[in-house]
């Protein structure tokens, strides 16, 4: 039991905590709360399931496409749904131009993939030992990206630019930093980020147009708890949301388990609503 | 004549109104049961879509799940009437259960809202949605889990077919009535203050927390009966029925009709709903267009079908305007003249991390006098302003009225003293009239409750004569009662700096925080704001001024503190200052 509790619990721990950096990334980009990354993680799901079991391609071409279909998809969000808004940032209307894309893109899947859920395909040919696959994978594609995206911040200059943006857009604008483009790479990057937790977890979730809303709940309960724009947070708070989760519907079934999670996330909101590691918000006036 | 253009206003307002309910009423003349139903389904997304646009249109919240208030009621409703776990209820009586249910669930799916930003809420509503389904399809016992459970029949006088028609639109009807009254009450209009400008709601007294929790009650409440007529018209109902496709559709009926409006939500529910009736191969594409029907009116016009109705705002407005003060009506605006208050700051600090932005100043502000406060950029000026309006809490000091200390960080309590600011970026809501964000500056002074808005019973239509009389009258002392009805993005700069201070003396200050009146002003429009400020002052009024135009501060201030590194450098009357050797090095320059 405290076995399935643990390897469960943390393979869905670990998809939750990559959604929960790909809401990160957007938001440190623009400073915009993306309803699409729910959807991205949706999309990596089906769309591996297309190229694999529908195209019958090899699981590693699949994936490489999956990724840049994120990252395409991240993009187009950009300059469909968040470029022409960003001016009016202030108007409380904002975020549903993103709201509006993912469902679109949700309802096409609908359509065009079906309503089933349909199981993913096993992707790595191996014997399943004492740990199976679909448990390793996602907490593998969680810490590749956790050590990528370090990589990324600390060692490269362009890194080194996103933080400057994620910090201050208008000083890295007047110290010349080109602010579009480094946002667009944001995006693709977090639609990167979004297809993986989507590919690598499809084996527990399966290939389904529904994990839209799930994932965009879930995902957002560790960036919640851990504080908007820390992906330390978002990890720590998607595995514990994961085992806990896990946990709950172990001991007392997933029914209970859902209003479990939903209970401690407003409870936690409620008396820590900047998050249990963030910090409280700037001047107003 | 005002009263012949405010009975002519509120005509053309009910027109539309009335054609929609003439048509309702001559339906079943037609005698077309499909139509029928389509109709009442209307009538009932109606029901839920009224609340909800109280909180999305009014308060700006981003209630993208709400439809568990519609399970929660039709759930609630079949439960009791079918008598599965109680005695077999009253189908009218369990109806109001429903309505009940959804009202608790309301709040507490709402208590996020009240403190974090919007899109928190969004999520709670998302994750609430995902539940209740899933608590609908395991909870086998009560709800018939996926099999469903029947939908409650009601008893005369509203039996099934024309006679339940009649009573969706009814209560459709009341709906509307008292979602009507609120958006047009002191409570509406704070809604939107609170969307648009929140931080001028709070200095004008509206407490969000408060308001919120009623409006959540009433959505909720309002959804929930929705879900008890919904369950009736079903039938019989299954958790697959509500789906989060549904709670899209609710929304993007208000955001279609346009943000603060009535009739626009409401035509944008007819339509959304009728819509996929009328094109069945397009009713598996519904969403999809329901969405990208959302997009462009996002980016193309945020204001959406109540804007396009909003002729009288295209007209333009005359070219070169004059704002012409009348100081003379000041008395009446600030009513009787009060005994002459004090405010005082001893010793008051205050640090952000190892930055001193306040390192201790001693200021005392009094009534009948003008106080400048002057000095360089980054040297404490607004942010003394801030400490004293509540924003902040002071490191170490005291802050005191009268002897009797205030409160820290509590800027919705600063109206209930008569301390009344305008800000250095005017915080306008810009679309409604500029009355009504004068009349937000009144909101304290409102005698009807809640309750008594929303049945608009007479104290709340006394309130309302009061308000806009004194809010007009504002208006005119500061010289903009020519635009009373303009819509307030369409003013001009120093137009909304006036419209600002108008906005402050609703709340007949007894101390008045204007934090940099003049920036952006012509010369011209400076000397006949010093004037104004002037006589405020002359009323009693005690006025604090930050202000960077030294001619400004010098011929009507009583006193003038300078400050400088968040300390006073130099503290006496205008005189004094002019002639201060560090003050002029410092600040006025030779």
């Amino acid at each position: 039991m405290l076995e399935s509790i643990v390897s469960y619990g943390l393979a869905i721990g670990a998809v939750y905590a990559l959604i929960g950096i790909t809401y990160n990334v957007m938001y440190s980009a623009s400073r915009v709360f993306s309803f699409t990354a729910g959807m991205l993680g949706m999309l990596g799901g089906v769309l591996g399931a297309v190229f694999i079991s529908r195209l019958g391609l090899n699981a590693a071409v699949a994936l490489v496409l999956v990724l840049a279909c994120g990252a395409v998809i991240g993009m187009v969000t950009e300059v469909l749904t968040v470029r022409p808004v960003l001016k009016s940032i202030e108007q409380h209307l904002y975020v549903l131009s993103t709201l509006a894309f993912a469902l679109m893109v949700q309802q096409v899947t609908a359509i065009e993939f079906g309503t089933e859920a349909q199981p993913f395909p096993v992707l790595v040919p191996i014997e399943s030992g004492w740990l199976d696959q679909k448990f390793w994978l996602p907490l593998l594609a969680c810490a590749v990206t956790i050590v990528g995206l370090e990589l990324l911040y600390r060692r490269t200059l362009i890194g080194r630019a996103f933080l400057a943006i994620a910090e201050d857009s208008y000083a890295a604008r007047a110290l010349g930093l080109p602010e579009t483009r480094l946002r667009l790479a944001c995006y693709a990057i977090a639609g990167v980020i979004g297809a993986l937790a989507g590919f690598t977890g499809a084996q527990m979730l399966l290939a389904y147009f529904g994990n839209q809303a799930i994932l965009n709940f879930y995902g957002f309960v560790p960036v919640a708890l851990g504080g908007m724009g820390s992906n330390r947070g978002a990890v720590v708070g998607g595995l514990a949301l994961g085992l806990f989760q896990q946990a709950a519907a172990v001991m007392f079934g997933g029914l209970h388990a859902a209003i479990a999670v939903f209970v401690v996330f407003i409870v936690v909101l409620l008396l820590r609503p900047e998050g249990l590691a963030g910090a409280v918000s700037g001047r107003r006036v | 004549m005002s009263g012949v253009a405010s009975s002519q206003r509120k005509l053309m307002t009910s027109l539309p109104w009335l054609a929609l309910g003439l048509v309702a009423l001559l339906l079943p003349l037609f005698d077309d049961a499909y139509v029928g139903v389509i109709a009442q389904r209307a009538f009932i997304y109606w029901i839920l879509s009224a609340g909800l646009n109280l909180l999305v249109g009014f308060a700006g919240q981003i209630a993208i799940g709400w439809v568990p208030m519609l399970t929660l009621g039709a759930y609630t409703t079949a439960v009791l009437t079918a008598g599965t776990v109680t005695e077999e209820w009253n189908a009218y009586l369990a109806l109001a259960a429903g309505g009940v249910v959804g009202a608790v669930f309301g709040v507490i799916i709402g208590l996020p809202a009240l403190r974090l930003r919007t899109f928190y809420f969004a999520m709670t509503t998302l994750g609430f949605t995902t539940i209740t389904t899933q608590v609908a399809l395991a909870w086998k016992s009560v709800t018939g889990g996926g099999v469903g459970t029947p939908g409650p029949v009601f008893p005369w006088p509203f039996e099934p077919g024309w006679g339940f028609y009649y009573l969706c639109l009814l209560l459709a009807a009341v709906a509307t009535w008292m979602t009507a009254n609120v958006g047009a009450s002191r409570f509406g209009r704070a809604l939107i203050a609170l969307r648009d400008a929140e931080v001028a709601a709070e200095a004008s007294g509206i407490a969000k927390p408060r308001l919120l929790v009623l409006i959540f009650l009433l959505a909720g409440a309002l959804g929930g009966v929705a879900g008890g007529l919904f369950a009736s018209l079903q039938s019989y109902i299954t958790p697959d029925a509500f789906s989060f496709e549904m709670s899209v559709l609710f929304f993007i009926a208000i955001l279609i009709g346009g943000r603060g409006s009535i009739l626009g939500p409401a035509l944008g529910t007819i339509i959304l709903t009728a819509l996929p009736e009328f094109a069945a191969p397009l009713v598996q594409w519904s969403t999809f267009l329901y969405a990208a029907l959302l997009l462009l009116i996002v980016l193309i016009i945020p204001g959406g079908i109540a804007a396009l109705l909003d002729f009288s705002n295209r007209r333009p407005l005359p070219q070169h305007r004059e704002i012409l003060p009348q100081p003379s009506l000041l008395r009446a605006v600030l009513g009787r003249q009060q005994a002459p208050q004090q405010l005082d700051l001893r010793g008051i600090e205050l640090h952000f991390g190892g930055v001193r932005a306040i390192d201790g100043i001693d200021v005392s502000i009094k009534g009948g006098e003008v106080h400048g406060l002057i000095g360089p950029n980054g040297s404490g000026k607004t942010t003394t302003l801030n400490v004293i309006s509540g924003y902040y809490r002071p490191t170490a000091g005291t802050l005191s009225l009268d002897g009797g200390a205030l409160a820290a960080e509590a800027p919705p309590l600063r109206a209930a003293h008569r301390i009344a600011r305008t800000f250095q970026t005017p915080r306008l809501i810009g679309d409604v009239s500029v009355l009504e964000n004068v009349m937000i500056g009144g909101t304290l002074d409102g005698r009807a409750s809640f309750v008594e808005s929303l049945l608009t019973l007479p104290r709340h239509r006394a309130d309302e004569v009061t308000l806009r009389a004194a809010g007009l009258q504002a208006l005119a002392a500061v010289g903009l009662d020519a635009l009373a009805e303009v819509r307030a993005d369409r003013l001009q700069h120093s137009e909304l700096r006036f419209m600002e201070i108008a906005r402050a003396l609703m709340l007949r200050p007894a101390f008045l925080l204007l934090d940099e009146p003049a920036a952006g002003l012509s010369a011209e429009e400076i000397r006949r704001l010093g004037a104004l400020i002037k006589a405020i002052s002359r009323e009693g009024v005690a006025v604090l001024l930050v202000e960077h135009h030294a001619d400004l501060i010098f011929d009507i201030c009583d006193h003038v503190t300078v400050l400088n590194l968040g300390k006073v450098l130099a503290a006496g009357t205008p005189a004094e200052i002019r002639s201060h050797r560090e003050v002029v090095s410092a600040y006025l320059g030779a």
